[in-house]
């Protein structure tokens, strides 16, 4: 799950990293309102779950309330990436000496959190990976133990950090750790922390991901979801525990497990059809979930066919077959269908289907190719 | 012969009285599996299946001498589960169980670190000696007993590849799917390593999917320490890229971890990679013979 901006900096906040003042504005008259409470000049910036807001036109200094008001009118609504702008936050401008990277992942390779700082911040810390990949330091930490103090000095005087900033580095860093692990993140980043003229540190821009797994330990968190960040279809997918992605083709595919779902598109794509949609309906699923994959996968105007390819194991074949009837008695349609049920229960499971006349296939190929042939309107 | 699974597999089920966990003990038992004890906590003293059951896995090792365990508990119990096993002795933990917070994983990681324990998974189907022992939930009627070792990082498409093996007659020494979760216990390399050595295997296949890099290091191993011939299948040639990997995420995995990449990675080191999963056992066959 992704969190905004503004959500990322104030959890970020509560474990003592310093953030700009700043509030959250829905209208332009509440942005002008904030931006007359912090004085001066501010920074007003879209909070949309993409990247790239500023390069969009999304962010925009403003020298005084009359600008604010006059630039939040002209974010607010604006269409980022495909998402409309709801919200802004109105942060205090700093004033910046120098941009420095600061983010944690989980490398997969160590499987340990790790820790990535660059002193070239402010800037995609994709494109400091390509171009200058010496510039980026890498940190893992133990699990176990958590973020030392002398870790977290060692990564300040990697980044050529002295004086004062040390000891407030080793805050923001410890700080940003707690943040990523009491929030089970997968993400936690600070781009840019800034080195301010006065000489402190500031978080300016944050980013967080969640673990979708731990969400169930964090109902708070869980509660800051934006309904902006997936589609309609992916939404009830995802409350149903349905894993789904939407795509561009007419044959619509529901399989159990990732690899053999990735596995019937390239098929699908090879006999010369397109998926409409990745869709795992995940180990163990019972009939009414099922039921309501194919809910999901008919609400898409654009599918031609539908392919079901269950290779039973924990999920059991009979199941399956009383969960596609389930979701067809409610769901009326004639889109033409076909299914490959082999693993646990298969007899069983194709017995069910057999007696309400589904049409089946033994083997993925033969059923891939007569879903292509459905789709294009023809008999099988 | 096989590798980790076998005929002195002694196995202990946890969550033996759960739904999964009771169906698939059963399954594993019909298939000849040696299952020596369950363990669901306050239910010590009961039987199921005929085996009996204890309230923890100390007492599983130390009456009925259990040296392999299989999880089956929810995913907010499932770390915890890992680590009693391995705290209790045992050699070989396989965790089914999908859905475990991956912080969660990073701790169980950590702490296996220093103990004697090997794990394979989470979010995994478990692993198959075919006439021998399954430790796992796959559909045991597609295997049979041979000289092809398959290692996986999917469940169902490792199966549509056995079945396809299976077809042409091409049985299996051991079939392992290692789990498509971010930190698993036991890796591609791992188990290369001990299919290089176990002189039933004759051949090797792998089978991936996109992201990550795991395909990559593979292949560099396969070109410095494999002499047993290598087949492939990578999943997700045509998946939209980006869908599920995160900002930084990318840097730290070193690519994309696209399929184009991964069997580029494979096939510059003379590994066949078949288009179809039912390529997989022709190329296969022809390599064998």
């Amino acid at each position: 799950m992704k969190l905004h901006e503004y959500q990322s900096k104030r959890i970020f906040a509560q474990y003592g990293v310093p953030i700009p003042n700043g509030e959250v504005a829905t209208t332009p008259a509440e942005a002008k309102a904030i931006a007359e409470k912090l004085g001066g000049r501010v920074v007003v910036k879209s909070q949309v779950l993409v990247g790239g807001r500023g390069k969009a036109g999304g962010v925009k200094l403003a020298n005084d309330p009359a600008e604010a008001e006059a630039v939040a009118k002209k974010i607010l609504g604006m269409d980022i990436k495909g998402l409309t702008v709801e919200k802004v936050l109105v942060d205090e401008a700093a004033d910046i000496k120098q941009e420095i990277y600061l983010g944690i992942v989980i490398d997969r390779a160590i499987h340990k959190p790790v820790f990535i700082a660059s002193s070239e911040g402010g800037v995609e810390i994709e494109i400091v990976a390509k171009e200058n990949p010496d510039a980026i330091i890498h940190l893992p930490v133990d699990p176990l133990l958590g973020m030392q103090d002398f870790q977290a000095r060692n990564l300040a005087f990697d980044l050529g950090l002295r004086g004062k900033l040390i000891n407030q580095f080793v805050k923001i860093a410890k700080g940003l750790y707690q943040a990523f692990v009491e929030s089970d993140g997968s993400l936690a980043e600070i781009n840019p922390l800034v080195v301010t003229g006065e000489g402190k540190l500031l978080a300016v821009d944050g980013k967080m991901l969640l673990d979708d797994n731990a969400l169930y330990r964090h109902p708070d968190l869980e509660a800051m979801r934006d309904r902006q960040e997936e589609d309609e279809s992916e939404r009830i997918a995802r409350e149903a525990g349905l894993s789904f992605v939407k795509l561009d083709g007419e044959i619509g595919c529901m399989v159990n497990g990732a690899g053999l779902a990735m596995a019937t598109m390239d098929i699908v794509k090879h006999y010369g059809g397109e998926p409409a949609n990745f869709l795992d309906i995940g180990g163990g699923a019972k009939a009414e979930k099922v039921a309501a994959a194919l809910r999901i996968i008919l609400a898409d105007p654009k599918v031609k066919a539908v392919l079901f390819n269950i290779f039973g194991d924990i999920t059991r074949g009979d199941e399956v077959a009383n969960g596609i009837l389930q979701a067809l008695e409610e769901v009326k349609t004639d889109i033409p269908m076909v299914a490959r049920l082999v693993g646990t229960n298969e007899e069983e499971g194709r017995a069910i289907l057999q007696a309400a006349n589904f049409p089946s296939a033994s083997s993925l190929s033969e059923a891939a190719q007569m879903a292509v042939t459905m789709a294009k309107g023809e008999q099988v | 012969m096989s590798i980790l699974v076998g005929k002195d597999t002694r196995l202990v089920v946890q969550g033996i009285t759960g739904r999964e966990g009771n169906f698939h003990t059963q399954q594993m038992i019909e298939y000849g599996t040696n299952v020596v004890a369950g363990v669901t906590p306050g239910k010590g003293g009961e039987w199921t299946l005929g085996v009996p059951v204890f309230d923890t896995v100390k007492e599983a090792v130390e009456t009925q001498g259990a040296n392999t365990s299989i999880i089956y508990v929810p995913a907010r119990f499932a770390a915890d589960a890992i680590m009693e096993a391995a705290d209790a002795g045992i050699e070989l933990i396989v965790c089914i169980t999908e859905g475990i917070p991956v912080l969660d994983m990073a701790k169980v990681r950590t702490f296996l670190d220093q103990k004697d324990a090997r794990l394979i998974g989470p979010n995994c189907p478990g692993l198959i000696s075919p006439g021998e022992a399954k430790v796992g939930i796959m559909p045991a009627h597609i295997h049979k007993p041979g000289k092809v070792g398959l290692v996986s990082r999917s469940g169902t498409l490792t199966y549509e590849v056995v079945q396809a093996l299976t077809d042409l007659d091409l049985g299996q020494s051991t079939a392992i799917g290692i789990g498509g979760d971010p930190i698993i216990g036991t890796n591609f390399i791992d188990v290369l390593k001990l299919f290089e050595a176990d002189p039933d295997t004759e051949h090797v296949v792998l089978i991936g999917e996109i992201g990550g890099t795991a395909e990559q290091k593979a292949a560099e191993y396969i070109a410095k320490h494999m002499s047993k011939p290598v087949t492939s299948f990578i999943a997700g040639r045509t998946a939209p890229p980006g869908k599920r990997m995160g900002h930084a995420g990318a840097i730290i995995q070193g690519g994309e971890g696209t399929a184009a990449e991964k069997i580029a990675a494979l096939e510059a080191v003379g590994v066949k990679v078949a288009t179809l999963p039912t390529e997989v056992a022709e190329l296969v066959k022809a390599s064998m013979g």
